[in-house]
């Protein structure tokens, strides 16, 4: 663990456009992965990827929050900026899984919720809202990983889970740095020292008691170099399934509400 | 960048939150007359009180208090509080702040952006929540979230329908994360008052944006709205900023969400109560 880095330095490291995306990690973890898209309401977000994959042997419903790797990728992916469309293909998405008895991972990594007329005008408070309360409800366990950005409300619309694992220099806060700065201080460039006082870094947050883990990271983290990790990653999701595969549906939305309730 | 940003500039608006900006004692002595700021009328302040603070000019709903809000709604004497006392919340130990929660309910009287209890209307036992828009903008921190879930379960465990009478700028960032769980931790409630087979009843007033907005206050069996009440996700100046762009006369307003299908009706402050009353009996 490089541990002298600023919660600052995290930010751009989170936000850094040669770490791998959902998708890499779906490729990465996942023995096999079919995409499944649209909402059945308006149309089908490029910012969320989604579908069912297979880990050892089991079906599970892996739904994704995709930046992309160049210009033309972000262009396609919205910066990975889902509208409300996005939220709902993933809310079907999760209560198909909860009718078929599919465990749900889910990968989070946004700048936050698009903020935009259209989505405003198609609701993106509401498709937010929803999501929050239905995934309070599902019956099958839940994972949340952070492997970049979450970015507020528009993470959290993917994170009410049984459990909330972040990777070591991901973030996970209530606003940016550059927008808390600009409001306390009227000043954006203020930002590193908002990324401190925030307390958005995956440690603070497991001390704060909001996430439940922390993966650590290889000191560069690239397409390349993330072998070790997606090993540690494999062998904690498979603990993960482990954990949950002998508690009962009731319990696993009674742990679900507990874990939100206390905070 | 994203829409929660804008509420949480709103917060440190100090002026713009509160009523006294759409309504502003006059000059003349004893607060007799009251400018309205959306018409400037010169309005009779007795003869506002009596109008639900509503300008009869230009039928201006001017923000309101939570106290006076209850009495609009419940029948008189019903009210009783739940939850009065909660300590401030500082989880992240943000510099100033405890200092600043004092003060401000030193200054306004309330002891947080939220008021909740049960009471009744016209004889109808409600659980009931009310917020101020005037406790630093009516964000929602631990408090809040806690006095919420409070009044939702208990809700659930008397079987009351409930009202909640949203006006926020959303999630309250001097608290870190901790104020963005509050959205997961009220709509967790929500959907277990929900499974009971009880009603939910979220009345929108302004402004009603931000992390409340994409929280419990889009999550009722019945939304209603007071008119003109500015709804969003997002704010308005963040999303002109992110698109360059004037935003169209009358966006984000509650008339604009009733044309888009996510509010059941828009109801004027006079008639509040009547129609709270018959979808509660409903
Ligand atoms: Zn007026």
């Amino acid at each position: 663990m490089i541990d002298n880095l600023t919660p600052w330095d995290k930010v751009k490291l989170a936000r850094h456009i040669n770490r791998p995306t959902s998708s890499d990690y779906i490729s990465k973890i996942f023995d096999s992965f079919i995409e499944l898209h649209g909402d059945r309401y308006y149309g089908d977000d490029n910012a969320v990827v989604a579908g069912i994959a297979k880990f050892n042997n089991q079906n599970i419903t892996v739904i994704g929050q995709q930046k992309g790797k160049n210009l033309k990728e972000n262009k396609k992916r919205n910066y990975g900026m889902p509208r409300p469309e996005g939220y709902r293909k993933a809310l079907r998405l999760m209560k198909q899984a909860n009718k078929f008895k599919r465990p749900i991972i889910l990968l989070v990594d946004t700048p936050g919720a698009f903020c935009g007329i259209e989505a405003e005008e198609r609701g993106q408070g509401e498709a937010i809202a929803r999501n929050l309360y239905e995934m309070s409800d599902l019956q099958v366990p839940i994972l949340s990983i952070v492997i970049g950005e979450g970015g507020s409300g528009g993470a959290l619309a993917f994170g009410v889970s049984n459990e909330v694992w972040m990777l070591e220099n991901s973030i996970y806060s209530v606003i940016s740095p550059e927008g808390f700065a600009s409001i306390i201080w009227k000043d954006g460039k203020k930002a590193p020292e908002a990324a401190g006082l925030l307390k958005l870094t995956a440690h603070d947050l497991l001390e704060l008691n909001i996430i439940d883990k922390i993966i650590e990271e290889p000191e560069e983290l690239t397409l390349d170099s993330m072998d070790d990790l997606i090993t540690i990653i494999k062998s904690e999701i498979e603990q993960f399934l482990e954990r949950y595969a002998s508690i009962s549906e009731n319990e696993i939305v009674a742990s679900r509400y507990e874990r939100f309730r206390s905070m | 960048m994203n829409g929660d940003n804008f509420m949480l500039k709103d917060l440190f608006k100090k002026s713009s939150s509160t009523p006294s900006k759409i309504i502003k004692e006059s000059q003349i002595p004893d607060g007799l007359f009251q400018k309205c700021l959306k018409c400037n009328d010169i309005l009779y302040s007795e003869d506002l009180v009596e109008n639900y603070y509503v300008c009869p000019n230009c039928n201006n709903h001017i923000r309101v208090n939570p106290r006076e809000r209850l009495s609009m709604v419940l029948d008189e004497g019903s009210f009783m509080e739940l939850n009065r006392e909660i300590d401030i919340a500082d989880p992240i130990g943000f510099p100033g702040y405890k200092e600043k929660v004092r003060h401000i309910k030193s200054v306004t009287n309330l002891n947080e952006a939220v008021i909740t209890g049960r009471g009744k209307i016209n004889g109808t036992d409600v659980a009931i929540g009310v917020m101020a828009s005037n406790f630093l903008m009516g964000s929602m921190g631990k408090v809040v979230g806690e006095k919420i879930t409070g009044l939702i379960e208990y809700a659930t465990d008397c079987r009351l329908p409930l009202i909640i009478f949203s006006c926020s700028g959303g999630a309250r960032m001097q608290e870190g994360m901790v104020s963005l769980m509050q959205m997961a931790k009220t709509s967790a409630a929500l959907k277990r008052h929900d499974k009971e087979g009880l009603l939910y009843i979220s009345v929108l007033t302004d402004p009603t944006t931000g992390g409340v907005m994409a929280s419990f206050a889009m999550l009722g069996d019945i939304i209603i709205a007071e008119p003109g009440a500015l709804i969003g996700f997002a704010g308005p100046r963040v999303i002109e900023q992110t698109i360059g762009q004037k935003l169209p006369e009358g966006f984000q307003r509650s008339e604009f969400l009733l044309e888009h299908g996510f509010i059941d009706k828009i109801v004027k402050r006079n008639q509040m109560k009547k129609i709270l009353s018959i979808l509660i009996k409903s």
